[in-house]
């Protein structure tokens, strides 16, 4: 028996797909010219698919700040936070996030990944139960997994689903609400006042996940949470450092007495090796510039309302019926077409995420944009026009 | 085996997903018989706890393959509230 042979099904699936030339899974960046350029296979592209939404990758003080960390603290700490890999750069970072947040604790974990791995399966205990959005991102379904809490899953946004559950629940349990300020898929924002009240009402203990949301949702770039007065209801934040912030890292703030105590029991933050000095510096440099950059934040809403408008009245259909983040899926009606569509759209040299299902709600087939801050309104336009010439070349129709 | 109404009640919801017409029996399973994607089986489940006002666990899940399977399950849980 190979124990490969139940992969077939996907392979099968895979070859099925009408890609004449290359496929998502083969695309390498041979150059990055810049936040928002790189050469894929000898032609100039416009990355429109990063997730770079604040463009850190080129800060120049997380740069020189990276270069200082490798020469003065090397390459790595080859260790775990709870042994030899905490340096002071580590705790300098906490501090900075906590700051940013103005919450009392910070943890910062290696990924973005093991933030919500490490949260929600030590949170959740064996009596608990956790309660998870339907379009939760795969880190948040792992960690259901890895926890040993009772996992209850409410239809997408549905307030009125969630607080069914809810009602169901004991009174007295542990609860654990999970929501994302935006969802990484569709780029629809969570209308995290309304979910929060009743989860309160019910007792949860509540986090949010801004990974998507961070940079450039609410005055200060905190998330959804913020833009949307409701911070005082979230228990946890978790985010990433792998969009807005440039980098990779994952963190986690609260205000609770007894944080710190994750410490010891969180076990996606003790069994791995904590991040390299340098990544560190760099992401504490671009918090700093996060906090500061009120101007890349309006200039990336204008980015991401310009690109919706256009392709909107070009007759694309939308995920949202606005631009409610820097990301704008667009839905292609089948498989076929769509990964005719990709395809044809990186040889007109546009980058952009295929998504399908199951990594997509509802079984729909998406190109996923994210536009960046450092994106022009000249490069915006330009992906406007080549996804209409790549759906006349296709024969996608427009509405 | 569970009872007779509980199967009812749940072949009653799963009617409109039943594309093929096959005949549902305890033993029909979601996967192969019905042809059920998991989005749809999703939405099965929300349906299935809303009926019966309880919830189904997601860890529960992965062993619910049949029709039977659920239905057992919905009584287990009704039974202890």
């Amino acid at each position: 028996m190979d124990l490969f042979d139940k992969f077939d099904p996907i392979v099968d699936l895979r070859a099925s797909l009408p890609f004449k030339n290359t496929d998502p899974f083969k695309v390498v960046m041979d150059k990055i010219l810049s936040e928002t350029e790189a050469v894929i296979e000898g032609r100039h592209t416009i990355l429109a698919g990063t997730n770079n939404y604040m463009g850190m990758t080129f800060y120049q003080e997380a740069i020189d700040a990276a270069k200082k960390a490798l020469d003065d603290f090397g390459t790595g700490t080859t260790g775990s936070r709870v042994l030899n890999g905490t340096y002071g750069g580590h705790k300098a970072l906490e501090a900075t996030i906590a700051d940013f947040y103005g919450m009392d604790h910070c943890m910062v974990f290696s990924t973005g990944y093991q933030a919500n791995l490490g949260m929600i399966s030590t949170l959740g205990g064996k009596d608990d139960f956790v309660i998870i959005d339907a379009d939760s991102h795969a880190s948040i379904y792992d960690a259901c997994s890895l926890g040993n809490a009772t996992v209850v899953r409410f239809k997408h946004n549905d307030i009125e689903h969630m607080e069914k559950r809810l009602k169901r629940l004991p009174a007295d349990a542990g609860k654990l609400l999970v929501v994302e300020g935006i969802y990484s898929m569709l780029g629809d924002a969570a209308p995290l006042k309304e979910m929060l009240e009743v989860a309160k009402k019910y007792g949860c203990t509540t986090l949010v996940d801004e990974a998507h949301s961070m940079g450039f949702c609410g005055k200060n770039g905190r998330g959804v949470a913020e833009a949307l007065g409701v911070e005082h209801l979230v228990d946890f934040f978790v985010g990433t450092f792998s969009k807005s912030v440039g980098t990779v890292g994952g963190f986690a703030v609260s205000n609770h007495p007894k944080f710190d105590v994750l410490r010891f029991v969180c076990r996606p933050y003790i069994f791995t090796a904590s991040l390299p000095p340098s990544v560190i510096a760099s992401a504490t440099a671009a918090i700093e510039g996060i906090k500061r950059s009120g101007n890349r934040r309006a200039h990336l809403w204008a980015n991401a309302n310009q690109l919706h408008n256009g392709l909107k009245d070009l007759g694309f259909h939308l995920a949202t019926q606005k631009a409610e983040s820097a990301i704008i899926a667009v839905q292609v009606p089948d498989v076929q077409l769509g990964t005719k569509f990709w395809e044809q759209l990186l040889e007109e040299g546009v980058y952009v995420n295929m998504a399908a299902p199951p990594a997509t709600p509802a079984g729909v087939f998406l190109m996923r944009v994210s536009v960046c801050a450092q994106h022009t309104s000249e490069q915006i336009e330009t992906i406007i026009d080549r996804f209409k010439r790549t759906a006349d070349i296709v024969g996608l129709n427009l509405k | 085996m569970a009872q007779a109404d509980t199967l009812e009640t749940i072949y009653a919801l799963i009617a409109p997903l039943n594309k093929k017409g096959i005949t549902l029996k305890p033993e029909s399973t979601f996967a192969s018989d019905l042809e059920l994607d998991s989005l749809t089986v999703m939405d099965l489940v929300a349906d299935i706890e809303d009926e019966f006002d309880i919830i189904l666990p997601l860890n529960l899940l992965p062993d619910l393959e049949t029709i039977g399977h659920v239905a057992d399950a919905v009584e287990k849980i009704t039974n202890k509230g």
